[in-house]
């Protein structure tokens, strides 16, 4: 290494290293400080372009008018409720079916593993779904967002990795103490499992805090909505490719201001906890792939 | 999704249960053992029952729900249709123009997002992986995975923000004399935009298994190369690439998989009917042509259509990689 770092063809493979990463790093955040900059703009300098990267005629007027809308509340509230009930009812499923699967003497596993994973590589597609959840009756119902995707194969897959390489002598300690499955698996289980459950937790919930299709498809009523949904509409009505009744008043008159601020609210969440979760997610691909 | 294929190899099922002569004994009696297996685990298969409930109802049924591709179907009628029609539908959109027109669309987005999005994730690993300042790396990567976790509709927002007449693109634009270009209305410029912003989205969290693969290189092969005189460059070719090859191959082949299924929900958030020409691709037609015109058979066969060119393709896939190098996912 050492002698490495003193050549000179290396020295400058560095400097172009850090220009490219440096650029890539730019590229990145570029956009996200320029919607921060517009938020926080005046309409008339954004309309005639001269928000770049610092926020031009600073107000939080954009900001009060969205907060304002009880619209906007309604649809965070629904994504919030809707998150923790559809991520709750995965958890519950994954952990039962992944615990299953980890099971390696038992008769049928690889059957059941095969049901799981073929749907990874083929799936009945929209229109059967569609025709499946209205046939359901699920319409209009926070089921319809809950239910056709409460198992995710990779997850399983990932909790089942995690399973399956945690020591078995304890489950057939407990199991010669006479405790039965159900036990085992709640009283031994998953109090060592903390780390993949909270992974999994992570992985579902952000990606029904994120989603936004099975609701679009699936819902017809705006008190309904999740926020994802409010801010397609917002982004859909300014422009003009469809008009499917975005809460905000006015919109017209404030929409690129607006877009900006519904954009920001609906990511400060996820950029809120990221730093801190971020590891974990890291984690949990990383256990699906390795351990896999 | 991209990493799991490995464990779906399960070892068979009595590799830890005993020697081999048990399981010769057990064999022939293949009724006894099930009822003697559900007798012993049937707690364990209980818990099973609602993940399958789940995937019956919500991933198999919807597959036979594909018949109505064959079948007449009425809204309100019948989910799986009122009366056989045969191949009527599968005719009808071989014979649509707009249908070879989207399904060129999308091949070419598919085809586009491997050539980038595939290769992009290896380079930005091996630079990465030159980093040896580990806060600056850590910083690096948080950065560049951050896009990953946002909502796509979040995305679709940010880059027709970007894109604006009023946005930052069009004010290089303007400073560089030109008129500002509505870019989100011209059909020459979707593609470009798709794959601008799947590059951007995708590309940093796709290191991560790279990543991982560059650290359980052995470091006494970089020495070995080293002693044998290779520079930098040698280095990279006979070590780094070959130690990241296992992963680079699965990941090829789960892409290839998912080759005509582009990004549907981004597709449907970007484009309008000024784009069509380039945009409108299998997924968003069927979407049209069954959620908003009522065409349910004519949409799922074009449905039925593109899942079995999916599955025919990573199967394909699958099969030649594991003749030619070995790796495969099953």
């Amino acid at each position: 290494m050492v002698t490495l770092a003193k050549s000179r063809g290396y020295r400058a493979f560095q400097v172009v290293n850090a220009v490219v990463l440096t650029g890539v790093v730019i590229l990145t955040l570029y956009p996200f400080v320029n919607i921060i900059a517009r938020s926080f703009s005046e309409e008339r300098y954004i309309l005639s372009g001269d928000v770049n990267l610092i926020p031009r005629g600073f107000n939080l007027t954009t900001y009060q008018i969205v907060v304002a809308d009880p619209m906007f509340w309604t649809n965070y509230r629904n994504t919030v409720v809707y998150t923790v009930v559809a991520t709750a009812i995965a958890m519950v499923l994954t952990t039962c079916y992944a615990y299953v699967l980890s099971k390696r003497h038992l008769k049928g596993r690889t059957f059941l593993i095969w049901v799981a994973v073929f749907t990874m590589f083929f799936n009945g597609g929209l229109i059967p779904n569609y025709v499946l959840v209205n046939s359901l009756g699920l319409t209009n119902s926070l089921w319809a967002i809950v239910l056709p995707n409460a198992i995710s194969v990779f997850n399983l897959l990932v909790m089942k990795a995690f399973f399956e390489n945690l020591p078995s002598d304890l489950e057939e300690a407990a199991a010669i103490d006479g405790l039965n499955t159900y036990g085992i698996l709640g009283r031994i289980v998953l109090p060592l499992s903390k780390a993949v459950i909270a992974t999994m937790v992570l992985f579902y919930a952000v990606s029904f805090w994120n989603s936004w299709f099975s609701a679009f498809l699936y819902l017809n009523r705006t008190e309904l909505f999740p926020v994802t949904v409010y801010l397609r509409n917002i982004i859909a009505g300014a422009t003009g490719a469809e008009n499917a009744g975005a809460g905000a008043a006015d919109l017209t008159q404030v929409a690129a201001n607006i877009q900006s601020v519904t954009i920001m609210l609906t990511v400060l969440p996820i950029l809120a906890v990221y730093p801190f979760v971020q590891r974990y997610f890291v984690s949990g691909v990383m256990l699906g792939a390795v351990k896999g | 999704m991209s990493t799991t294929p490995t464990t779906m190899n399960p070892p068979p099922d009595t590799l830890e249960t005993g020697p081999s002569t048990r399981r010769r004994r057990r064999r022939p009696a293949g009724a006894s053992t099930w009822s003697a297996a559900f007798r012993r685990n049937w707690q364990l298969y209980s818990l099973a029952i609602l993940p399958l409930l789940f995937f019956a109802v919500f991933r198999y049924a919807p597959m036979i729900g594909n018949v109505i591709a064959f079948r007449k179907f009425e809204p309100g009628g019948s989910v799986l249709g009122e009366e056989w029609v045969g191949l009527r539908y599968v005719k009808l959109f071989l014979n649509d123009p707009t249908f070879w027109n989207v399904f060129t669309n999308t091949a070419i987005l598919g085809g586009l997002t491997l050539l980038f999005c595939f290769p992009l994730p290896i380079v930005l690993a091996l630079l990465l992986n030159e980093i040896r300042n580990r806060g600056l790396k850590r910083f690096l990567q948080s950065v560049s995975y951050l896009p990953h976790f946002l909502s796509i509709v979040v995305v679709a927002g940010i880059v027709m923000q970007t894109l604006s007449i009023d946005g930052p693109v069009n004010q290089i634009v303007r400073a560089f004399g030109d008129d500002p270009v509505a870019f989100m209305q011209k059909p020459e410029w979707f593609r470009t935009i798709y794959i601008s912003s799947e590059i951007w989205q995708t590309v940093g969290w796709g290191t991560i298994l790279y990543l991982a693969a560059l650290t359980t290189i052995d470091e006494q092969l970089y020495e070995a190369a080293r002693i044998d005189g290779a520079g930098r460059w040698r280095q990279i070719w006979h070590v780094t690439l070959p130690g990241i090859r296992p992963t680079a191959v699965t990941l090829l082949i789960l892409n290839i998989g998912t080759f005509m299924a582009v990004g549907f929900e981004k597709v449907l958030l970007l484009y309008n009917p000024l784009t069509y020409p380039t945009a409108d691709v299998i997924s968003t037609y069927l979407y049209r042509m069954g959620v908003e015109s009522s065409n349910f058979s004519y949409a799922a066969a074009i449905g039925l259509f593109e899942a079995i060119i999916g599955l025919t393709l990573i199967l394909s896939a699958n099969l030649i990689s594991r003749r030619a190098v070995g790796t495969s996912l099953w």
